[in-house]
């Protein structure tokens, strides 16, 4: 029997509508599992499986394949640091290393109270605005390591429900790849991307 | 320079409200989409055809002819492929954020154009927030009938599903795409027989498009395929996005007319070089794209032909650009790590192969280099790249690995001395070294090193995490 919520088994339900075969939504319900119980565990990937009438294995076979499928206790804040070519070119490494050092975990670790989870990873699109990173996989572009630090001490004490690129990019970016102009209210949860049909809803404000 | 611009004109215009239906309607929205449905499949192909279109993902093809080679069974589906991940692009974030009704107009012109009923948009799953605007988009178009049943007060259907992916680069290739939105391993498909026109997803043909490619579409019927063609002076039809980043001035994204030179785009476009300093070297299409230097290729035409003539590609329109103190090893090392680590491990040749490119580019990095090294790269990459011919000569199921050994072609043709003045001194001189040169000691043999520190997510057999001396 499912150990999900009606609520989430409701969005499993719509998730799986809006595709001509069910095995197809495996990724989304991944997400969905994901949100639910922090991060991919055994028992999600087996809800998983039901719903797409597929094996548990076949699940951890696509779960296994894609980094953002958080196999391992994910902290509330995952922080992304870019160390692909456009942010290394412009100090990304260092970036990096300052994350690291300030918030005490190193790339692919979390820390023991599960706040901050810390990686390095491979280009996140934000190349114009180098170095970037992500919290949560919202962005904050032209970083630098000091700021770096002051957005892991602001993570510590602010601990923002919400995390909205729009603050994090006033607070501790400078140049983006492109310019905004529109304001942005919504924010992610968790360490999973916020997307209303995949169930993390978050802030979304429509 | 001035440039006609068309997919970046509303967001131009428009900067604070692009996205919205309301702006989209009040310039021209789905007027073009309302149009289509009055053509027949033959016109609208014939008329991209002759719009000289090419596909923005990367391999710069016909965008007609793609869709002339659709078989004839039904269902048939659109993908659009919007799992941007190409280092150095960013194009297409831009175009998701700031305009995504555009893009959805051309998805319904595409599957007008193409009998297709069911569309998905397969965004990569770090673009949580181009992810929110497209499916915001989406929602608002079903409320104004210009998806769902009978669109447009017409007869024709379309389901359109946003999809999210998972932080895998190699699903943006057709393929591993499709079989990713199967609920599969996103691994690549031999073709043949599993070319996505006739055996695409579900085994039913499909159309794999770019989000900049379809978002070209509502401009090339308003304005007609033939005042599109002669909108530039240039083999290359239409305006190119370019994605600039690295080392300078005004890196962003620009949309430019094909034919300026890599000059223009450096110098004019992107300001020069930052802090008074010298080009060294820039990637002209992406992390996949053979490098170019001032010495040669300043001058040439940014073309698809150009390119290919001098051994490179415009590929994803991403120009990643190095001066004068970045070092050529650590750069090429990069970018062999990224494409290590996207390495989905199917095929034994880019699996192994970039593994140990990776391996060799960071013990010469960090001063344990051998004066064969360089011969070494240049032999393993023959092994996934024969030849390491320009365009390559498979012996992969995809373009990964032979993508891998462009920063080697680049260290072989033009840096091969900078590459073993790094093994001769142990070291690199450059500013931001990992490893300064060593000084001449009694004992000057190379010290094993720990390698393999930062390469925990290889994808396959793992070579040892040391190199022993020969």
């Amino acid at each position: 029997m499912s150990r999900w919520s009606e609520a989430t088994r409701e969005r499993a339900r719509q998730i799986i509508s809006k595709y001509p075969e069910k095995r197809s939504a495996v990724m989304p319900l991944l997400y969905l599992a994901a949100a639910e119980e922090g991060h991919v565990t055994d028992e999600g990937m087996e809800e998983v499986a039901e719903w797409c009438g597929i094996t548990p294995a076949q699940v951890l076979a696509v779960a296994s394949f894609y980094t953002m499928y958080k196999r391992e206790r994910t902290g509330k804040y995952l922080v992304s640091c870019c160390t692909s070519i456009s942010c290394m070119l412009l100090g990304g490494d260092d970036i990096l290393h300052a994350v690291e050092d300030e918030s005490g975990v190193p790339h692919g670790e979390t820390d023991d109270e599960g706040l901050i989870s810390v990686e390095h990873v491979e280009c996140i699109g934000a190349c114009g605005g180098a170095p970037a990173v992500q919290v949560n996989y919202e962005l904050v572009e032209g970083i630098s390591a000091e700021k770096g630090r002051e957005l892991v001490r602001w993570l510590k004490k602010a601990r923002p429900d919400v995390v909205n690129s729009d603050e994090m990019q006033k607070l501790f970016g400078d140049k983006r790849s492109f310019d905004w102009a529109i304001a942005d209210e919504d924010g992610a949860v968790g360490p999973f991307p916020a997307f209303p049909l995949l169930g993390t809803v978050g802030s979304e404000t429509e | 320079m001035t440039s006609p611009l068309l997919v970046t004109k509303r967001m131009s215009e428009h900067p604070s409200d692009s996205h919205t239906m309301e702006r989209y309607e009040d310039t021209g929205g789905y007027a073009q989409a309302k149009r289509a449905l009055g053509l027949t499949r033959d016109e609208l192909v014939e008329e991209v055809k002759a719009s000289g279109l090419l596909g923005r993902g990367g391999a710069a093809f016909s965008a007609g002819l793609k869709w002339s080679f659709l078989a004839p069974s039904r269902p048939a589906y659109l993908v659009i492929n919007a799992d941007e991940s190409e280092p150095g692009t960013f194009k297409d974030r831009q175009l998701l954020e700031r305009d995504p009704h555009q893009m959805l107009e051309g998805v319904i012109i595409t599957a007008i154009a193409n009998e297709v009923h069911h569309a998905f948009i397969y965004i990569r799953g770090e673009y949580p927030k181009p992810a929110r605007r497209v499916q915001r988009a989406v929602d608002e178009a079903y409320e104004k009938g210009y998806l769902g049943s009978g669109i447009l007060g017409s007869g024709f259907d379309l389901e359109v599903t946003v999809h999210l992916g998972a932080g895998a680069y190699i699903c943006g290739e057709e393929t591993a795409l499709i079989n990713s939105l199967e609920g599969l391993r996103g691994e690549p498909r031999l073709k043949p027989p599993y070319f996505p026109a006739a055996k695409g997803l579900y085994m039913m043909p499909t159309i794999v498009n770019n989000v900049e490619t379809v978002s070209n579409l509502a401009h090339i019927l308003s304005m007609g395929a033939e005042d599109y063609a002669g909108l530039v002076d240039s083999a290359d039809t239409g305006t190119f996005m370019m994605s600039l980043s690295g080392h300078v001035k005004r890196p962003g994204n620009y949309e430019l007319p094909h034919g300026i030179t890599w000059r223009d785009l450096i110098y004019d476009v992107g300001g020069g070089i930052r802090d008074g300093k010298q080009l060294k070297a820039w990637i002209p299409g992406g992390a996949s794209a053979p490098w170019f230097i001032p010495d040669k290729h300043l001058e040439l035409e940014i073309t698809k032909d150009a390119a290919a003539g001098a051994g490179s590609m415009l590929g994803s329109g991403a120009v990643i650009v190095m001066d004068e103190d970045t070092c050529m090893v650590r750069a090429a090392e990069r970018i062999v790590r990224f494409f290590s680590h996207e390495s989905c491990g199917q095929c034994t040749p880019c699996r192994e192969g970039t593994t140990w490119m990776e391996m060799i580019l960071r013990r010469i990095e960090e001063g344990q280099g051998r004066a064969v090294d360089l011969d070494l790269l240049v032999d393993v990459s023959d092994g996934i790249s024969i030849d390491l011919a320009w365009p390559p000569k498979m012996t992969t199921i995809c373009p990964l690995g032979p993508s891998a050994v462009s920063p080697i072609i680049a260290l072989r043709d033009f840096f091969r001395d900078e590459v073993q003045e790094h093994v001769t001194r142990g070291g690199c001189w450059l500013p931001g070294a990992r490893v300064k040169p060593r000084e001449k000691t009694e004992d000057d043999r190379p010290q094993p090193v720990e390698i393999g520190a930062s390469s925990e997510r290889g994808s396959g057999g793992r070579p040892p995490a040391e190199v022993s001396e020969e």
